[in-house]
């Protein structure tokens, strides 16, 4: 990768597409798994494209179909929304939208800042990131997922029978993001933490398990800090 | 098939919620960028919630099929260890670790 860092807006388009393609690996499988999702809970196909437009969030997208099959009630979809993309909350931190100038193209990159698009422009050193670049990749990410549902939603229809053990695809998911997001020995608390609230959630409240778990693991995370902070504050001090 | 209102409604709460978390903190970053505790968080949150998401959606696959504990298991160790073992390429590790439970699902 020792390419000049694109400099015209034409090569930065290119350069964000070129962006998509490692995220798009990812992305166009996982919208063909929640178009036979769709297609496979009795719901209607325009409910794939319409969720990809409507959340733009591949894991709560998957959940949110059995939810909707279920008529879950509407309070507990709004819960668990907020609860599973709770985490875009901490993207804000590190993402160039100073870059973004135009308004509309801004609400674009903010309404379409997915864990993909996130990730992919967090590994772009500062000095070749770009509102072109940035936007191209997420118009290209958002194509992915839309097409990769309507492929879905068509093969899905044509299958003779609901082909059993599919929803696999979201455990291997989140088990592969685990892998990726646990880079150093630096994140063992956190997966112990998480572990722990985990295995009580299950127990206590199995019926909503994950919501538990994500409460309870912010509460011991609100501890760690706590004490993390009472054990430097000493250092601070003879600073 | 759940009525059109009730999916439109659903439809409805998961774009706003969903923008909203992705907008607001852009708009009050200047007060959370202070915040030792947020910026703390920020680095301790991901790896657990995809932990924690990775058990509850193997919990919800067993839950579904209780006879199948031990293929969704043995789904999840090929899942792993074809993304460690083959340059961890999502697409690839999704599609065997899939393709196996499928497969043992299906077969046995």
């Amino acid at each position: 990768m020792t390419a000049p860092p694109p400099t015209t807006r034409k090569e930065q388009i290119i350069a964000g597409v070129r962006d998509s393609f490692s995220a798009g690996l990812g992305i166009f499988p996982l919208g063909i798994a929640l178009g036979l999702l769709v297609i496979q809970a009795g719901l209607s196909w325009w409910l794939a494209p319409a969720l990809s437009l409507a959340a733009f969030a591949g894991s709560l997208e998957l959940l949110l179909v059995g939810m909707m099959a279920s008529v879950t009630p509407l309070a507990a979809v709004a819960l668990t929304v907020l609860v599973v993309n709770f985490r875009h909350v901490f993207y804000a931190f590190s993402f160039p939208l100073h870059l973004v100038r135009n308004r509309l193209a801004k609400a674009y990159a903010v309404y379409a800042m997915i864990d993909e698009a996130y990730a992919v422009n967090a590994s772009l050193p500062a000095a070749e990131r770009s509102a072109p670049r940035l936007l191209a990749m997420q118009l290209a990410c958002q194509t992915y997922w839309v097409g990769g549902g309507l492929v879905g939603v068509a093969v899905g229809a044509a299958l003779p029978a609901p082909i059993k053990g599919l929803e696999f695809a979201l455990c291997a998911l989140f088990t592969v993001l685990t892998l990726d997001a646990f880079r150093s020995r630096r994140e063992i608390p956190s997966v112990l933490l998480a572990g722990a609230s985990v295995a009580v959630a299950l127990v206590l409240t199995p019926g909503v398990a994950m919501f538990t778990a994500l409460l309870l693991f912010v509460a011991l995370l609100l501890v760690r800090h706590a004490l993390t902070a009472r054990r430097s504050a000493p250092e601070a001090a003879d600073a | 098939m759940p009525s059109t209102a009730y999916l439109a409604a659903v439809l409805a709460i998961v774009f706003a919620i969903t923008l909203a978390l992705r907008a607001v903190p852009f708009a009050v970053l200047r007060t959370l960028r202070g915040s030792a505790i947020v910026r703390q968080l920020s680095v301790w949150m991901p790896v657990g919630i995809l932990a924690i998401l990775a058990v509850t959606a193997l919990h919800g696959t067993i839950a579904a099929e209780p006879r199948a504990t031990l293929y969704a298991l043995l789904a999840v160790a090929v899942t792993a260890g074809v993304h460690l073992a083959f340059g961890r390429r999502t697409i690839l590790s999704v599609g065997i670790g899939t393709a196996a439970y499928v497969v043992l699902v299906n077969a046995f």
